[in-house]
């Protein structure tokens, strides 16, 4: 009780005061797991579009390994994305390893399954609905993806978030691929185990504190956008 | 709606203040969690920096791994403490060559209580026989560190098989030396640890040093170059410029100031020579 105490007190000071080395930490997250929700839903949202209204032979294997990839370990994410990277790796030339890119690269390897995997499901219940009237104006599987991508945004509004939820939170990619350096890949999750590492544990959990709290606003904002969207018709 | 949104979310990533540019002069070291964990690179590094204007990116990993690390190729300078892997890195011409840094010691802490009844002992032989004997829990970082790599010495100067008591009073965390000290802390057992971290560390609970200044606690901090002719792309002039910092009497005076309540934990030993261990 006491720790959870002192660890409230250091968190409302750490953002009272902004301090600049949580402050860059903070938007180092924000920066490498919206970019990698970004680079996730140009390929995953499509990819379980697709899988919603097409029917094709191996569509039930696809499906099957989707499912499986969304509880793939970051940690054997981060390992797979670290030989790749590493200078003896297919990709050393590039010099990505331990850089933001590499983070980047690895939360949307562990969350392009999960945003395809959740969209299908979520656009497949569409489909059914619509499915009559978007052949009837001529639209085929291909063509209907953008349309059901677009009638589908609300619901896909949560798809998203539980993908960001997902890069936000986890440590074991990043800090095998980013390294955790100091000022340079830093992240929330990454400081927390750093702190937990040095017994300083009421700095780690003011940390963790901040980080749930960045997450709440961010899924705040994106209910309260949505509210504002679905009163103005949108 | 949801476009604009996720157009502006997508601004957003990209507009949120950056990386520092790619022009910026950096090296990346692989060194150990000791070094990292008990402060000494927030302090010495930015007087580095300052006087040549080249950053310095620690990966702060066991020393197995850091040595790994180099052996890809994923850093340009290796600052580690297991002198026999090291000698081993340089002989398979991963790097090279290596300089002695600076030195501290290793300490055993272990509980309050003191059930093997070692507290105050100097002979670490006759520690770890009795906390054998006693069959009480000692944590061992189990990660093929530089830490792990003196402790499983230690216990074969003893003359003690650890691998015994494995799953039992013998307790092999597999990680940093944070980590397998709160393990330690939380169960009441025996660890050896180094004494920066032990300093630095805050989560001590019940835990104190019990064994300390036998001779073979000494522990040697050792800096090496990634052998540029196995990887093209490492900074060779950066990178020798940083090891020739570290070991230059700038450098080592750095090293000398870094202190924890009054008490230093790193003694710079590169012009000296080579200790016996």
């Amino acid at each position: 009780m006491n720790d959870l105490g002192a660890a409230a007190a250091t968190a409302l000071n750490l953002v009272l005061t902004a301090d600049p080395a949580v402050a860059q930490i903070v938007l180092l997250s924000l920066r490498v797991s919206f970019s990698a929700l970004l680079v996730a839903a140009l390929v995953g949202l499509p990819l379980g579009a697709l899988l919603a209204v097409a029917r094709f032979p191996g569509r039930g294997s696809i499906l099957t390994v989707l499912n499986a990839l969304m509880g793939l370990p970051p940690v054997v994410a981060g390992l797979l994305i670290y030989v790749l990277l590493s200078r003896s790796g297919p990709l050393g030339p590039l010099g990505l390893l331990f850089t933001p890119g590499a983070m980047i690269i690895a939360q949307a390897v562990l969350i392009t399954p999960i945003l395809a995997a959740l969209s299908r499901q979520v656009l497949e219940g569409l489909w059914e609905e619509y499915a009559e009237q978007l052949r009837s104006f001529g639209a085929g599987p291909v063509r209907a993806v953008p349309t059901l991508l677009w009638d589908g945004r609300f619901a896909l509004l949560t798809v998203l978030l539980a993908g960001f939820g997902r890069a936000s939170a986890e440590v074991g990619a990043v800090m095998i691929v980013g390294g955790n350096i100091e000022g340079f890949t830093r992240v929330m999750t990454t400081a927390i185990a750093l702190e937990t590492s040095a017994g300083n544990l009421p700095l780690a959990l003011a940390l963790g504190m901040v980080l749930m709290s960045i997450v709440l606003v961010v899924n705040a904002l994106a209910q309260a956008s949505r509210d504002f969207a679905t009163r103005a018709g949108a | 709606m949801f476009r604009r949104l996720f157009l502006a979310a997508a601004a957003a990533a990209l507009l949120l203040p950056g990386a520092p540019s790619a022009q910026e002069r950096f090296i990346t070291v692989a060194s150990t969690t000791s070094t990292e964990q008990s402060g000494l690179f927030r302090h010495i590094l930015p007087i580095f920096t300052a006087e040549t204007g080249i950053t310095v990116r620690v990966v702060a990993l066991g020393t197995g791994q850091a040595l790994d690390v180099g052996r890809r190729g994923d850093a340009d300078v290796v600052f580690v403490h297991d002198r026999v892997a090291e000698e081993r890195f340089v002989a398979e011409g991963f790097g090279g060559p290596r300089r002695h840094v600076m030195f501290n010691d290793f300490v055993v802490v272990g509980p309050a209580a003191d059930p093997a009844r070692v507290n105050g002992l100097r002979d670490t032989n006759d520690a770890l026989r009795r906390i054998a004997e006693a069959r009480a829990a000692f944590v061992s970082r189990g990660d093929r560190s530089g830490t792990h790599a003196a402790e499983l010495r230690l216990w074969q100067l003893a003359g003690v098989d650890p691998a015994a008591g494995r799953g039992q009073w013998y307790r092999e965390v597999g990680q940093g030396m944070g980590p397998a000290l709160n393990t330690a802390a939380a169960q009441n057992a025996y660890i050896l640890t180094d004494r920066g971290t032990w300093l630095s560390f805050r989560n001590r609970q019940d835990l104190r040093i019990v064994v300390e200044g036998d001779a073979r606690l000494f522990n040697q901090y050792g800096v090496m170059l990634v052998n540029p002719q196995r990887h093209a792309h490492v900074k060779v002039a950066d990178g020798q410029r940083f090891i020739d910092w570290i070991l230059s009497p700038a450098g080592q005076r750095a090293i000398a100031s870094y202190q924890i309540n009054g008490e230093q934990l790193f003694f710079p030993n590169a012009t000296q020579p080579e200790p016996t261990s």
